[in-house]
C-alpha cells in the first residue's frame, strides 16, 4: 500500500535524536552488504512509497524513496522510457532511496552518465528530524547549493531521503550487442578507439577473453555500426547485460573478496594477481584477487584511481578509499551540519561519519 | 601601504596587486552593471600555489575574498565587497593538458569556454556546455555558476561535463574533488562546489569531459499562429522519443524584433517559432528529422523549413542569438528574467505572462530554452517615466513567483549573486535557507568567501530584484545573448 509516512519517520528521527539513539536506515536491504557495518535501531523506509508524479513529456519522475525500483522501471517502460544509468538492484525489492544512497550506476554509466547526473530534487529528513526540500522537478536550477546531489552516494549518513525527482529519458528504438575475442590489453585499446568516434555505444564489458559492446539506435544506425565495427552478434544480449548489472554473471559468483576499481580507462592492470572484469571503457574494473588479504586501495591509487572493497567474505574495517585530511575534515563538518547527533547510519561510509 | 597589501605583494609580486583606484575601477562590476563597487585591493595570482598563498594571508588576517573569472556573470556574483580582496583568476589561463585519447582536458580556471572546444576540434572532439558568453567567459566561472547554454537538454549543464576540480579552501589548502573517471570516494563534493558562486572555495583547475563531435546536425524551423500550439509541440517532440540537441522558442514580439535586427528571414506574421536542432549518427538523424517534421505539421505549423546547409543553420540561429539586443532596440530598458518551469506548464505560464503584461501595461517578449523549460521573459519599460521602473520590477517578481508556484525555480542558469537574493526567499523556506548557511559554514566558518551573495539572510527576505538593462546597453554588448 502506497502512503506518505514522512510525518511518522520525522517523529522517529526526532525521538532518536533526543535520545541519541543511532539509526540504521533500512530499505529492502538489497545493498546491505555495501559499506561498513552499522549498529543501530532499524528505521524502516519501505513503507514510505508511491510514485507521486510522472509525466513522460516532462522527462521527470517523482517518487517516495521506499518505492520499488522495479515498479518505477516498469512504469517508465510502459511509456518507452527508462533510467539511463541502469541502476543495479542487487535484490528483488531494491528501492529508489537505496539507489540514491548507494549512488551505484550500471553498464550504461560510461555513455549516459552516473545516477548523480539524473537527480533533480530531493525531500529529506535531517538527523534532527527536520523535513527539508532541495532542487526541484526542472532540468535547470541554480538556486542554492546542490544539496540534492550531495545525498547521492552518502549512504544515508547525511539524511533520510524521503522523495526524489529524477530526469528520465526515452529508450532508443533498438539495440545490438557485438562480441570480439580479445585479451584485456587489446580490449582496452579497442574501447578507447571507439570512444573517440560518434558510434552509438552504450555499454562495454570484457570478461573471459571476450569483449562485449552494446549499441543503441535505429535499425539503420545499428546496421551501419555493425558494418563498421565487425564482430559477432550476441543473441541473448539482454540477459547478458542484466547479469553484469546485477552481478549474477558467473564471474561474480565467488566467496572471495570482490573489489571495484575506478581507474583511468587507459591504465595498465594493477599489479595484483586475480580474475578481472572490465566495464565502462576500462574505467571500472572488478577484481577478485587470488590472495584474499590483497589490499587494492594502494595498488589502485598508484594508477591514479581508487578501490572499493565491494563485497567481502568478512566485514572489513575500511571499505572505501581513505580521504586526505583536509577533505575528511570537510566531510566531518558536513556530517555535523546535516546530522548533528551522528545518529544516521553512523560509520557506514567511514568510521567517523 | 597596508600590511595586507604588503603581504600580498610578497606573495604574488608587486605588479600583481592593485590598490590604486584608477586601476581597480575596471573590476567594479561583472556583467550585471547595475551593481558596482570599486574593490579596495585586486590580486592577480599566476598559479594555484599563489592562490593558496593569497588565501592563507587573507584567512589569517580575516579579510573577505571575492573570486572573479572573466567578469561576464549576469547576477553580480563577483561584485567586490567592502574591505575585501578581489581575487582575479584571469592569469591562470593555460590549457595544462589535452588528451584526446582519454577525452579530457585539464585547464586552468581562466581559460575561456570556447577556447577548449577550439583546441580539441582538430581531434573531432568538443566541450558541450555553451553559455551565450562562451567567447569570453572562463571555465572557472562556468563551474562556479554551473552554466548552461542552448544544448543542455541533451548534453547537460556544466556539472555533467566536468570530471575533476581542484579547489583552494578559505584557509589555503588544496582539495582535489572528483577524478578523471568522474567517480570519487566520499561525498559528492564536486556537485556542491559546482554552482556555489564562489562561496565555498576557489576553483583553480578543472578537468573537463570532451565528446566526439556528432556525425550530422540538422536544424528545423517551425512557425505557428498560436503560441499554445507551439508550446505543445515541445512536449510532442519529446513524446516521440526525441531529445533534440537544442529546442528554442520565441514569441511573436521576439520574432519580429530578432528578424528586424538580424535579417534572418523569420516568418514575422507568426505568433511563435520553434528552432529544433537534431544531431547524432546519420541514420538516427534522418529518422528523427522525419518525426519532428511530422509532429510540427500535425500541430498546424504555418511555416516549416529545414536548413539546407551549415550557413543557413547559422542564419537561422542568428535571430535567436540576437534576440536580447534586438528586444533592447524596442524599448529604452528591459528586464531579463531567468525562471525555469516544468515544461508542461509552458502554455499556461505563457498565457499568464501575457495577462501580466496587460495588467502592468508593459510589453513582454519571450525567448526561451523550451526544451528544458528555462524562460527568459524580457520586460520592456522606460525608466525615464515615473514609477515605470517600479512597475517593471513588480511585474518581474510576479513572473518569478509564478515560476515557483508551478514548481519551478527563480534561476535556471544566471545564478543568484546579489541580484536574486530577494526571489530566493520565494523559492525556499527559512529551514532550507538556514541549511544553506550551515553548509557555507562547513567550508568557510568565518564567512570570508564572497560574503553576502547567493543565499539571502532571513532578515533580507523582503526585497526582490531582476536584471535591468538600460538604454539597450548590455554589458559585453558584442556577445550574443541567448
Amino acid at each position: 500500500m502506497d502512503r506518505d509516512a514522512s510525518a511518522e519517520l520525522s517523529a522517529r528521527v526526532k525521538a532518536a535524536a533526543a535520545a541519541r539513539t543511532p539509526l540504521q536506515l533500512c530499505g529492502s536491504g538489497s545493498k546491505a552488504f555495501y559499506g561498513r557495518v552499522v549498529r543501530g535501531e532499524p528505521l524502516l523506509l519501505q513503507q514510505h512509497s508511491g510514485v507521486v508524479d510522472y509525466d513522460p513529456q516532462e522527462l521527470v519522475l517523482t517518487a517516495r524513496a521506499g518505492t520499488a525500483l522495479s515498479r518505477i522501471e516498469a512504469q517508465l517502460a510502459e511509456r518507452g522510457q527508462h533510467l539511463p544509468f541502469e541502476p543495479p538492484h542487487f535484490g528483488a525489492g531494491a528501492t529508489l532511496g537505496g539507489m540514491i544512497a548507494s549512488g551505484l550506476s550500471g553498464p550504461a554509466r560510461a555513455s549516459a552518465g552516473p545516477v548523480r547526473d539524473f537527480v533533480l530534487g530531493v525531500r529529506m529528513l535531517t538527523g534532527a528530524g527536520q523535513v527539508l526540500q532541495f532542487g526541484g522537478r526542472v532540468m535547470k536550477n541554480v538556486a542554492g547549493y546542490d544539496v540534492t546531489r550531495l545525498m547521492v552516494g552518502a549512504l544515508g549518513t547525511l539524511g533520510v531521503i524521503l522523495e526524489v525527482s529524477l530526469k528520465v529519458l526515452p529508450r532508443a528504438p533498438g539495440q545490438l550487442t557485438l562480441t570480439f575475442a580479445l585479451n584485456a590489453a587489446q580490449a582496452l585499446e579497442r574501447m578507447s578507439d571507439w570512444a573517440l568516434t560518434p558510434l552509438p555505444i552504450t555499454a562495454t564489458c570484457w570478461v573471459d577473453e571476450q569483449l562485449y559492446v552494446r549499441l543503441e539506435g535505429t535499425t539503420a544506425a545499428l546496421a551501419h555500426a555493425r558494418q563498421r565495427m565487425g564482430g559477432e552478434e550476441l543473441n541473448a544480449a539482454e540477459p547478458f547485460w542484466m547479469s553484469i548489472k546485477e552481478h549474477t554473471h558467473p564471474f561474480f559468483q565467488t566467496a572471495e573478496n570482490l573489489w571495484r576499481l575506478n581507474v583511468p580507462a587507459h591504465s595498465a592492470p594493477p599489479d595484483v594477481a586475480g580474475r578481472t572484469l572490465l566495464e565502462w571503457t576500462g574505467a571500472q574494473r572488478w577484481l577478485v584477487p587470488d590472495d584474499a588479504r590483497a589490499d587494492l586501495h594502494r595498488a589502485s591509487a598508484r594508477t591514479g584511481g581508487f578501490a572499493t572493497c565491494f563485497r567481502t567474505a568478512e566485514p572489513r574495517a575500511e571499505v572505501f578509499a581513505a580521504l586526505p585530511a583536509a577533505l575528511m575534515r570537510i566531510h566531518r563538518e558536513l556530517k555535523r551540519t546535516f546530522d548533528p547527533h551522528a545518529i544516521l547510519n553512523p560509520g557506514r561510509l567511514y568510521a567517523d561519519l | 601601504m597596508t600590511p595586507l597589501a604588503e603581504e600580498l605583494r610578497a606573495a604574488v609580486g608587486a605588479a600583481n596587486v592593485l590598490t590604486a583606484r584608477e586601476a581597480c575601477v575596471a573590476f567594479e562590476c561583472d556583467g550585471l552593471t547595475a551593481y558596482r563597487r570599486v574593490p579596495d585591493v585586486v590580486v592577480l595570482p599566476a598559479n594555484a600555489a599563489e592562490v593558496q598563498a593569497v588565501m592563507s594571508i587573507c584567512h589569517r588576517l580575516h579579510v573577505p575574498v571575492v573570486a572573479r573569472g572573466a567578469g561576464t556573470g549576469l547576477s553580480g556574483g563577483s561584485l567586490p565587497v567592502a574591505g575585501g580582496v578581489l581575487l582575479v583568476l584571469a592569469r591562470l589561463n593555460r590549457i595544462l593538458e589535452l588528451v584526446p585519447r582519454r577525452r579530457l582536458a585539464r585547464v586552468q580556471p581562466g581559460v575561456t569556454n570556447l577556447s577548449i572546444s577550439k583546441a580539441c576540434a582538430v581531434h573531432g572532439l568538443f566541450y558541450a556546455p555553451d553559455p551565450s558568453s562562451q567567447i569570453a567567459c572562463s571555465i572557472g566561472g562556468n563551474v562556479a555558476e554551473n552554466s548552461g547554454g542552448v544544448h543542455c537538454l541533451k548534453y547537460g549543464i556544466t556539472l555533467h561535463n566536468i570530471l575533476e576540480i581542484k579547489v583552494v579552501t578559505v584557509a589555503g589548502e588544496l582539495l582535489v574533488l572528483g577524478s578523471e573517471m568522474g567517480e570519487a570516494p566520499g561525498y559528492a563534493l564536486t556537485a556542491i562546489l559546482t554552482g556555489s558562486e564562489g562561496m565555498l572555495g576557489v576553483i583553480v583547475e578543472v578537468t573537463v569531459k570532451l565528446l566526439p563531435r556528432p556525425e550530422r546536425v540538422e536544424l528545423v524551423l517551425g512557425a505557428f499562429d498560436d503560441i499554445g500550439a507551439c508550446a505543445r509541440v515541445v512536449g510532442d517532440i519529446i513524446s516521440a522519443g526525441i531529445i533534440p540537441a537544442g529546442l528554442e522558442m520565441m514569441d511573436g514580439a521576439a520574432i519580429c524584433a530578432a528578424d528586424a535586427f538580424a535579417k534572418c528571414g523569420y516568418p514575422t506574421t507568426a505568433q511563435a517559432l520553434l528552432l529544433c536542432e537534431i544531431d547524432g549518427g546519420d541514420a538516427d538523424v534522418t529518422h528523427q528529422l522525419e518525426r519532428v517534421i511530422h509532429v510540427m505539421q500535425a500541430a498546424g505549423a504555418i511555416y516549416l523549413r529545414v536548413a539546407a546547409d551549415a550557413s543557413e543553420q547559422q542564419r537561422m540561429w542568428s535571430g535567436r542569438k540576437a534576440a536580447f539586443p534586438a528586444v533592447g532596440r524596442l524599448a529604452p530598458d528591459y528586464y531579463c528574467m531567468d525562471g525555469t518551469i516544468p515544461r508542461r506548464r509552458l502554455p499556461e505560464v505563457l498565457g499568464r505572462i501575457a495577462e501580466l503584461s496587460q495588467e502592468f501595461a508593459l510589453p513582454i517578449a519571450n525567448v526561451f530554452h523550451a526544451g528544458d523549460g528555462n524562460l527568459h521573459p524580457l520586460i520592456m519599460f522606460d525608466a525615464g517615466k515615473p514609477a515605470e521602473l517600479q512597475r517593471a520590477e513588480e511585474c518581474g517578481n510576479r513572473i518569478l513567483e509564478l515560476c515557483v508556484a508551478v514548481g519551478g525555480t527563480v534561476t535556471g542558469e544566471h545564478g543568484v549573486g546579489v541580484e536574486k537574493l530577494g526571489p530566493m526567499c520565494t523559492q525556499f523556506g527559512s529551514a532550507e535557507l538556514e541549511m544553506f548557511h550551515a553548509v557555507k559554514r562547513a567550508f568557510d566558518p568565518l564567512a570570508l568567501l564572497n560574503p553576502g551573495k547567493a543565499v539571502p539572510t532571513l532578515a533580507r527576505c523582503a526585497d526582490y530584484g531582476a536584471l535591468r538593462v538600460h538604454g539597450g546597453q548590455m554589458p559585453f554588448a558584442h556577445l550574443p545573448r541567448f
